[in-house]
């Protein structure tokens, strides 16, 4: 949950700071640290986006009705394509 | 006589007269013919026979028993289809006596095909009911997440459909994870399974969009999504359900119930892999402009900063840009990874726009210490000497404020 959460707080940050930006009314000092500041938040999208996330994971039901996630079994699978 | 002398020294003597052949058959015949109603049975056709009387003779069977039966030239018109020997089949009508063989025998009034027939006809009952329900309703499907991150899969461990849910989102959306809730997709009980998933899927609630399905496969194997259990479950999802039945052109029930249908669990797959490729060129996009809009700002005051010698301010400022610039290449490297389509027709210019940010270092020694000069009248930047004479008045504009300057003297480069 926390991870899309951030994702979606980097993606607003990135979007503000491209519409201040945008808006030139910045002065320079102003219009560098809002830059900065995109990047950054650019970045962590990028990562979010693209980090691999774990194995396949199944959802076991026990009797009481608690889950628990085991892993899957994935024969060939490496990842590599 | 004598026959009549000895029956009437045993107990049964009293018996009325005896029954011919015809009397007693056609007793047996009203029987049968009043103690069932005309009914469908299912079977199996064996020794089918179409008569050149037009008639059809055939047995129907399954694993126990036979019953031999007969479809009449006038009751044949509205076949759909030519029976043949071992089609599973449902044929209407009623039992009677063929008096001339003493045998009891089905008289077919309607036939189907068995699967086809009867499922079908399930199928459009169970359809029609769901639909005046407003199960099927457009305005109750929702879109899907705009941040899908985990995708939960409701589907066999060991079918092909998880294989290729997983192989594609790997490649496509390496950053969703999924969540495989296991189920049976065929035979009895498939469907409970199924239902009992989706259930948990939306309990555990850590997923936001749920793909139920299997690969393809014959009508019956693909019946439990077909099922009302199944369909309710999936109307009850409080996530976005898209349907993956592996059937390219058949409609499934839970096709209509859920909020996407998709032709294969593949497919499913790429829809998924859709939004979040979305996400990857709107993130892109959104960095192109960043980067464009800090050089379009760059460029207007290099015009003002060309003429000013650039050493003295550069050092301090110089610490700041290299970090601004390891920055940018740290997100070039991140771009050629991750947005190689949109890198291979951007990336030049991004790297150009890279260069000149380079070339501008001395942006931020200007504001810590130089002053721009404009004309006070038209607030017009003075770039040059030439347009000044002694005695004219400027106004300077510093980082807090400013002044109103005189021309003393003017020094030409």
């Amino acid at each position: 949950m926390s991870e899309g959460t951030s994702f979606e707080d980097a993606l607003e940050t990135l979007e503000k700071s491209v519409e201040r930006l945008e808006a030139g009314e910045l002065k320079m000092e102003e219009a560098l640290a809002v830059f900065e500041t995109g990047i950054k938040a650019s970045r962590a999208c990028g990562q979010w986006l693209e980090q691999a996330r774990k194995r396949v994971q199944v959802l076991i039901a026990d009797t009481e009705g608690e889950f628990q996630l085991d892993f899957l079994d994935e024969d060939e699978s490496t990842d590599e394509d | 006589m004598l026959d009549d002398d000895l029956f009437a020294q045993t107990e049964e003597a009293a018996q009325p007269r005896p029954l011919s052949v015809s009397e007693f058959t056609s007793q047996i015949k009203a029987l049968l013919e009043e103690g069932f109603e005309s009914c469908w049975v299912m079977g199996e056709i064996s020794q089918y026979t179409h008569h050149g009387s037009g008639h059809r003779y055939f047995t129907l069977k399954d694993e126990d028993s036979q019953l031999s039966a007969v479809m009449f030239k006038w009751q044949s018109r509205g076949l759909s289809f030519e029976p043949e020997s071992g089609m599973q089949v449902l044929v209407y009508g009623h039992v009677s006596v063929y008096e001339r063989s003493g045998r009891y025998q089905f008289y077919a009034a309607r036939m189907q095909p068995a699967g086809v027939g009867e499922l079908a006809l399930a199928f459009e009952k169970l359809k029609s009911r769901l639909a005046a329900e407003g199960l099927f309703d457009e305005e109750r499907k929702r879109p899907l997440p705009p941040f899908p991150r985990s995708v939960g899969v409701v589907t066999s461990p060991t079918g092909a459909a998880i294989r290729d849910i997983v192989q594609i989102l790997r490649r496509r959306a390496p950053g969703i994870q999924i969540i495989l809730a296991p189920a049976r997709v065929q035979g009895d009980g498939a469907a409970a399974e199924i239902a009992r998933a989706i259930e948990n899927l939306n309990r555990y609630n850590e997923v936001d969009i749920l793909i139920v399905g299997r690969g393809g496969g014959a009508p019956e194997d693909l019946w439990p999504f077909n099922e009302e259990i199944v369909a309710r479950a999936i109307y009850t999802s409080e996530k976005p359900v898209i349907s993956a039945v592996g059937h390219e052109i058949d409609y499934s029930i839970s096709d209509y119930v859920a909020d996407y249908r998709a032709p294969t669990p593949s497919a499913a797959a790429e829809i998924v892999a859709q939004e979040h490729s979305a996400l990857k060129r709107r993130v892109a996009e959104l960095h192109q402009r960043l980067g464009s809009s800090i050089e379009g700002q760059l460029d207007k005051l290099e015009a003002t900063l060309r003429h000013l010698n650039p050493r003295r301010v550069l050092l301090r400022a110089r610490d700041r840009l290299e970090q601004n610039s390891q920055y940018l290449d740290e997100r070039r490297k991140d771009l050629a990874t991750a947005f190689d389509w949109y890198a291979r027709t951007r990336t030049e210019a991004f790297r150009s726009g890279i260069t000149r940010l380079d070339d501008l270092s001395p942006l931020k020694g200007l504001v810590r210490g130089f002053s721009l000069v404009e004309e006070v009248e038209s607030g017009r930047l003075v770039t040059s000497s030439e347009k000044l004479q002694p005695g004219d008045k400027v106004k300077l504009r510093l980082q807090h404020g400013g002044a109103i300057c005189r021309v003393e003297e003017i020094e030409h480069e």
